[in-house]
Parts: structure tokens; sequence; C-alpha cells
């Protein structure tokens, strides 16, 4: 049944990227249950709007779980309490009326601060920029059933492909590692015949690239398999590394 | 201005063929001479510049959110459609090709469909070339399910996440190019204007969202892949950036805007619940393969939905066109809900929601199956509703979707304006009065992957192109424009929001201008939109300022750009007196109520042309010959 809550938040204000920032308190009156976390945030914008302040800054844009353009630290655990869910997709249901809520930015050495919540990730894609895919020019593939994939494969690949990039991983390790992201990629295309060719060139361009733009190491918290709102596994990481060590011994990719 | 399409002539099958053989060339040495602009990193925008970079063109790519991949086309669930007819189900070229015109309701291009049916098996053979996971049976072939509007398995879908997969793989073709050099990304930033020089499209102005710069890009060709417009309603599936001021900026430069009343509204998504929701979800079409749809055969009966038993429950859908049950098409089955809920038989809080019963598949083939076809579905339902869907029915209402109004292209997916390219959502191309489930994600990378790259070269084998620069003065006046807008939006300082405005204009198109429209209706309707656009203009409150970054500015210009949009939908719509597809004009329905065509006045695609702030816009057709296909009542039942 719907009902309504009051709440206390307390937001992270950053005005740009070279501002200290800090937290503001914020009450936020009869919310409906039914509600998302990001609609929650709307009410308390329109109002900031009408006192003349300025209104939060959050990434989002699907507001359905995929895109994974949003994303903040919710009492310490990226995108909220619940298992396996993006923060448009939490529900003020999973609240209680008079709780105190503390909203942060994702913080990582590799993503810089761009505005209150608004984080950028855009070392990610630069990650993926390096190897995350398979060198296929547009034209010349042969009949998409020429190449069998038993049901098992398939469904491991997608397990790493379902991925949204959102980077809840990164901010959740305590060493700020990229590991989950880029064993969820690097699974994906080395299941998959098709991305066997390129698999030992990709795996090594890819770790590269993390270690270059400062991500961290990874120490087996498991931090990062905890809030994945894909909940993709940590032995993708385990894959991740064998086919490193693999491309490492028997490739001339170095 | 006649409308030329440039559909070559000859036999339907070989036309395409044919224009390719016809279509000039630019040799591989040169097309590195050529910068090619495409806004939008979409499935239609990415897959477009992976593959132009991959010919050798300079690309700059653009898109409004931090990452190309977050592009809304990610969003999709269902499938994409190819006439491969791996299920041997009797599928063919022109089966889809029929099944795309007529789902259409015959108002879309004979010849640009069949091209369409063509390029879908290419579509899927690359697609797995670049690892994307489609769903396989246990032999490991690819599998398939139905959708609505055809009879045929010719579906691919990668779990309900398609769109995703889709995305995730032409972004990759895009980074992998990004990394070659060949394309340059401007990720966060928006365009404002398009800029035309000596009647050629020469570049754009783009806000740079983070830091508030304005800049000028000049190029060779301008291509815009900017999706759909259907959050003009203020709620609809789309994500809440997908806007419709790029390709509104190119209408009032002179590009054509083709059929903006053609609206497709979803029979699929969970119901409205409360006045803050910012957006409506979708719960994919494919659904209806094994939901039933029902409700309570009596008006006001409250009963649970398990204590209603099977004689008191009216399958609607099924009861009324056995032979596509619930696969009827969306406008059919929209239309269909509505009605149900207009005679009181509604169900839910607001009486505004039918059921979507999973109880029978799950008797049939057990809970596992159903949940590895729906399981995320499913899952995504309880998160937002907090019922289980496995136990109790889904309940469902219709919701805008997809917008099959755009840009008015021709066979080479070229607008009015010489050098301005549309592609995807945003132009009006392939789906007629309805566009059928599973085939945007095919239109879009048909578009992007295959057609544009060839049709481009023809337009810079044709054209002589003077070399210009940013520096020319038509890109300072742009820059002008797209400043002095910002000044005025940021010093009006009123009273409402800009979302306050924008959900009162959803309001009112959602009544008027939706599933059912009528004369009177949509009269009040521009009305009220004209009395709302000039209150925005005195009374919106916009904080922040300009060099910032400003999520209120952003969509203070968005909907600035609706409110100008709304009106020329209603014109459209007063324009088309006739019922087609989507567009249901309640005065022309057949006596089983079904929308009514007149093929003799209205077998055309309105194009409109911009004339000027205030001014009626101008009104242009393009007749649409059908040479291959008979006019029919389109009949489900
Ligand atoms: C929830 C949902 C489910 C769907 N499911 C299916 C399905 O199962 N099968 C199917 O075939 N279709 C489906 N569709 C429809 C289909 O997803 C879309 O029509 C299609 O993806 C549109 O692709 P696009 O490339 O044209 O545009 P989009 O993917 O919308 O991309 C638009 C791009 O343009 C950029 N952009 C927009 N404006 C500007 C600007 N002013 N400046 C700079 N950049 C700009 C955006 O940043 C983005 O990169 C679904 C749609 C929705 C909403
Ligand atoms: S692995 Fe999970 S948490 Fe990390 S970016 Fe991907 S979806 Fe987000
Ligand atoms: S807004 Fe897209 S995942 Fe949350």
């Amino acid at each position: 049944m719907t009902k309504t809550i009051n709440l206390k938040l307390k937001v992270w204000r950053q005005k740009d990227s070279d501002d200290k920032g800090g937290f503001k308190t914020y009450y936020s009156r009869d919310i409906s249950t039914d509600m998302s976390f990001l609609e929650m945030i709307d009410v308390i914008n329109e109002q900031l709007t009408l006192n003349g302040e300025d209104p939060i800054a959050f990434d989002h844009d699907c507001r359905e779980g995929i895109c994974g353009m949003c994303g903040a630290m919710v009492n310490g655990r990226a995108h909220g309490p619940e298992k396996g869910t993006t923060l448009c997709q939490l529900h003020m249901r999973h609240f209680s009326d008079e709780d105190t809520i503390v909203v942060e930015p994702w913080r990582a050495r590799a993503f810089n601060i761009i505005k209150d919540l608004v984080a950028d990730r855009s070392a990610l894609d630069k990650i993926i920029q390096a190897g995350g895919y398979i060198s296929v020019n547009t034209g010349g593939a042969p009949d998409a059933n020429t190449i069998l994939i038993s049901r098992d494969t398939s469904e491991k690949a997608f397990d790493g492909a379902a991925c949204i990039g959102c980077g809840a991983c990164v901010a959740a390790c305590p060493n700020a590692s990229a590991m989950l992201f880029v064993g969820a990629k690097v699974s994906h295309l080395a299941l998959l015949p098709q991305g066997k060719p390129e698999a030992a060139r990709r795996v090594m361009a890819m770790v590269r690239e993390m270690d270059r733009l400062c991500f961290g190491n990874c120490t087996n918290e498991a931090e990062c398999e905890a809030v994945c709102p894909k909940e993709i596994s940590i032995t993708n990481i385990a894959r991740l590394n064998r086919e490193f060590l693999k491309a490492g011994f028997f490739s001339s990719t170095k | 201005m006649q409308l030329d399409a440039k559909v070559p002539g000859g036999i339907l099958a070989e036309k395409w063929d044919r224009h390719r053989f016809d279509l000039g060339l630019i040799s591989p040495a040169n097309r590195k001479k050529f910068d090619i602009i495409v806004v939008g990193t979409g499935l239609a925008g990415s897959s477009a510049s992976a593959t132009l970079a991959e010919l050798g063109y300079n690309v700059k790519a653009f898109c409004l959110q931090d990452s190309p991949r977050r592009a809304h086309s990610i969003a999709a669930q269902g499938g994409i459609n190819a006439a491969k007819n791996y299920a041997n189900d009797g599928d063919s070229i022109w089966r889809l090709f029929y099944d795309t015109i007529k789902g259409g309701d015959f108002r879309s291009r004979e010849a640009n469909v069949y091209r369409l049916a063509q390029l879908s098996n290419n579509i899927i053979d690359h697609c797995v070339a670049q690892g994307i996971p489609f769903a396989r049976d246990y032999g490991g072939l690819l599998a398939n399910r139905s959708f609505g509007g055809a009879q045929v398995s010719r579906t691919f879908y990668a779990r309900g996440q398609t769109g995703q997969q889709l995305l995730v793989g032409a972004f990759s073709a895009l980074m992998r190019q990004v990394a070659a050099g060949k394309v340059t990304l401007f990720s966060r930033r928006e365009m404002m204007e398009l800029v035309v020089i000596n009647g050629q499209a020469r570049g754009i102005v783009a806000r740079n969202m983070i830091t508030g710069e304005i800049e000028t890009h000049a190029a060779d060709a301008v291509i815009l892949a900017t999706g759909g417009y259907g959050n003009v309603f203020f709620l609809s599936t789309n994500a809440m950036t997908s806007n419709v001021t790029a390709i509104l900026r190119a209408y009032k430069k002179g590009a054509f805007f083709t059929n903006p009343c053609f609206i497709q509204i979803h029979p699929t998504c969970i119901p409205v619940h409360g006045t803050y929701q910012s957006k409506l979800t979708l719960m994919s079409e494919s659904l209806r393969n094994d939901g039933r749809v029902w409700v309570p055969r009596n008006s006001g009966d409250t009963r649970s939905p398990h204590q209603i038993p099977e004689s008191d429950r009216d399958y609607f859908l099924e009861n009324k066109y056995p032979a596509f049950g619930n696969l009827v098409p969306r406008d059919v089955a929209s239309r269909n809900a509505k009605e149900q809920c207009d005679m009181g038989k509604g169900v839910g809080e607001t009486g505004l929601a039918v059921y979507l019963d999973f109880e029978d598949a799950i008797k049939r083939d057990g809970k596992e199956e159903i949940s590895k076809k729906y399981g995320n579905l499913f899952q995504m339902y309880e998160k937002i509703t907090g019922d289980n869907p496995y136990e109790t029915p889904m309940m469902i209402y219709p919701a805008v979707h997809y917008t099959m109004g755009g840009l008015w292209v021709d066979y080479n997916l070229m607008t009015t304006v010489p050098g301005l390219f549309a592609i995807g959502e945003a132009n009006f191309s392939d789906h007629g009065a309805n566009r059928l489930g599973a085939s945007a994600l095919m239109q879009g990378l048909a578009d992007g992957y295959f057609i544009i790259p060839y049709t481009i070269g023809e337009y810079f084998a044709g054209t002589g192109l003077n070399k210009i620069t940013d520096e020319h003065p038509a890109f300072k006046a742009a820059v002008q424009e797209v400043n002095s807008r910002i000044n005025k939006l940021l010093s009006i300082k009123g009273t409402r929001t800009v979302d306050d405005f924008h959900r009162e204009l959803g309001r009112v198109l959602w009544e008027y201008c939706g599933m059912a429209r009528n004369e009177k209706g949509l009269l009040k309707a521009q009305k009220l939109i004209q009395q709302l656009r000039e209150e925005f203009w005195k009374n919106v409150i916009v904080p922040g300022s300009e060099r910032d970054f400003n999520q209120s500015l952003e969509k203070a210009g968005r909907v600035a750009d609706y409110l100008e949009f709304g009106e020329l939908m209603i014109v459209d719509a007063l324009a088309r007196r006739e019922s087609c597809g989507c567009h249901f004009n309640e005065a022309y329905q057949t006596e089983e109520n079904e929308a009514k065509r007149d093929d003799e006045n209205f077998c055309h695609v309105a194009a409109w042309e911009y004339a000027g702030d205030g001014i009626n816009p101008l009104f242009h057709k393009e007749k649409l010959i059908f040479e291959n296909v008979e006019l029919t009542q389109r009949s489900y039942r």
C-alpha cells in the first residue's frame, strides 16, 4: 500500500571539480513510498528551484536500470541498500519514516567530480577503446548461423555482457579498482568463438590501460560484486586473471 | 517545392541493388578529405559513425550522455526482426516487407520498407560477428520468438536486453574507431543549432554541458541520429533526455518535418501511480507471447484477480481478434485497453489498467521456462510495483513510446536541406502510421550500418563543397541565436518550474492528441498550448548560470522546443482528416471501431515547412504510390 514518509537528507554539494565541497542537510516531507529515489530528489529540486537555490545535480537518463547513467553512494553503499538495483530503480518503500539518508557521489582516483553527485567516468570508455571489441568491419560477416555457440557458453558470455558501465564497482572498491568492469568485458568476448582471435591482445591492452588510468589493484575484497546492480560475479575477475596469465605466457603480445 | 523521394525505378526487389550501382563513389584515398558530423550515438548514430570511419571518413560524434553507450537505444528490450526464416515457418523478405507496410497502415514508402527487410538479414550476421550474445537453442543455433503484428517467429533477442546488447556492439565498434583516430568523440554536448551555408548543411553549434561553453563545429555533411520526441508528453517510456531539439532546430533551418502527430502508444507499460512520477516503464511486448490480457467481465468488479473466476473474465483481445489474439499490433491493443477502461472495466487503484496474466503459461511451461524468457522483466516489474508477477497478474496500461514522425528524408536518407541526413527514429521513413515491434532496432541499424555509408558518398561525389571553417559568419550568427535564447531563459526568473510546464503540456497532449482524437479537442489543445507557451516565456524559473553544469537550463531549452513543437503536432493531426494506424480520429472509424483510412485523399505523408514564428507552417505532400501491395482494411481478426 502507498504511504508517505518524512526524511532527512545529507547531500554532498560541490560547485565544480575545483571546489572542496561539503554536506548540506535537506528535509523531504510527504514522500510517497511508491516514488523512486530519483523522483524523491526531483521533489527536493523543485522546491530548491522555487526557493531560488541551485538544485542538486545528479546523472540519470533511462530511469529503468539499464543505461548506467545514475549512481550515488546512499548511506555508504553504491546504488543504495537493495541488492541488484540501480539507484533509479531503488524505491522509497525500502526506507522508513524519519530515516536520515546520506548521499554522496562516486569517489575514485580515476573519477573526477564534476558537480554535486556527478562524477566523470570517461576513464571506463578509455579502457574499452584500448581493446573492448571484436575487430570486424561492417560488411563481410558470414551467415549468423554458421557460428554455433552452445547455450551455456552464450549465457556465460551474456553474464559479462550485462554490465551497464555504471562504475559502482569502482566506487565500492577500497582500492578503486576496475577489475569487475574489465573482467566482465574480457569474459564476454573471450568466451565467444568470435572473440578468441584477439583474446590475448585484448586482455593485455585493457589491463595496461586500466593501470595507466590509475585504477587500483584487486585485493579480493568482493565489495564490487556486492554492489553491482547487474549482479556480475567476481568469477569474471578470476577469468580475467587467467586470460591475462595465458596471454603473458603463450603469446607474443606483451 | 516538389518533394522528390528519389526512389529508383525498376522491380521492387532490385531497386536497392541497382541504386547502389548508380550511386557515385568516393575513392578510398579521397574519403579522408571529408568531415562528417554525426549527432547521436544510439544504434543509428553509433553504427553510422563506426562504419563511416571504417570507410575512411573523418567523423565527429556527439551525444548528451557522458558515454555514447548510454543512448536511449540501450533500453530496448524485446528484440530485432530479420527475415532469416530460421524458424522455417514461411517467413521471407517479402513477408517482413508486407507485415511492416500493413502494420504501418499503408502510410510508408514501399521501396524503403522493402530495402529494410532485405538488409535485416545482414544486420543479424554483422551483430553476431561483433559478439552479440543473442539467445540460442540447445543445438547452438540462434533462437527466435514472435512479436505483435506477425504470425511468424522472426524476432532475434538477447534476454530482455536486446537494445543494450546491440548498442554495446555498435558502441564497441565506435570505440575502436576512436582509438584508431578516425572518430573524435564529443560527449556531454548538446546540439543547439544547425548551420546552413549556401543552402548546404555545414556544421552545428553545440553546448558543452560541463562548462557551458558554446562550441562551433564545421563539416561537409551533418547526420542527425537524435532519436524520438515521445517525451513531448512528459510521461513516456523514453529516457529523460530524449528530445526534439535537434530536429526542431533543423526544421527551423529548412528541413521538412513529416507526420509529427504519428505517435506510438505502447499497450504494455506499468500504469501511472502518482503526480511526481517522472517516467513510465515499458514491459516488453514479447510478454504478450505468453501473457493473456483480460479485464473483469462486469464493470465495477473490485475483487482481487484470483477471486474472479474464468466465467467472469473477459479476454477481450482473444475474443475480438481470434487470428492474432494477444499479438495484435500495438495501436489496436492500446485502443482496446483504453476502450475497456472507458467502459469502467479497468483494474487497480486508478481503474486505468488491465491485467496481463501468466498463470496459464506458468502452468503449461513451468516457472523456470517463463523465468528464462522474461526473468529480468518480471524482476523490474516487481521492483517498481512491489507485486510479484509469478503470483499475481501484472497490471498494464498504454503509454507513449515511439515517434513514427520525424524529419522528411528521401531514399538516400537526406532531408530537404542538402547535406543534412536523418537516420534512426529521428527520420520518418519506414514505419508509416504504426511501427511493429522489433523493427526500430532493425531500422536504426540498417540506416547506420548499411545505407548512409553508401548514400553519403553520392552526395559528396555529386556536390561542389567549398572549404569552410567555423570562422564563417553563419557560425557567428548561430552562436548569437543560441546565446540570446539561453540568456532569455535565465533572465525570466518567474514562478513556475520547467517540469511544471512540461507536465501540463503532456497532460494536454495526452488528453487531446493521444490514443483518440477529434477536431474539437485538437482545436482546444491548440489554444491551450499557445497559452502555455506564452506563459512559459513570461513565467518560467530557471536557476543557475549559463557557464556551468546546469541541468535546469538544459531542460528549459528542451521544454521550450516541445512547447513549440506540440503545436505542430496538433496542426498535423487536424490536417489528417482520416484515421490510420496510431492516428485515430473518432470521426473516421469502421463499424467495428477500427481506424478507417481514406486512401483517396490521404494516401500521402505530410511534410511541414517552417514558415516563421507564429505563422502556420506550409503543407507539402509526398504521395505514396503502391505498386506491389494492395491497400486493404487492416484486419487481425
Ligand atoms: C523502453 C523502450 C523499449 C524499446 N524496445 C524496442 C524493441 O524491443 N525493439 C525495437 O525494435 N525497438 C524498441 N524500441 C525503440 C528503439 O529502441 C528506438 O526507436 C531506437 O533505439 C532509437 O535509436 P536511435 O539511434 O534513433 O536514437 P537513440 O538511441 O534515442 O539515440 C539518440 C542519441 O542522440 C543524442 N542526442 C539527442 N539529442 C541531441 C542533441 N540535441 N545534441 C546531441 N546529442 C543528442 C543522444 O545523446 C543519443 O546519443 C524501444 C524503445 C523504448 C523507449
Ligand atoms: S561491473 Fe557492475 S558495478 Fe561495475 S560497471 Fe558493470 S554493472 Fe556497474
Ligand atoms: S538512470 Fe539509467 S540506469 Fe539509472
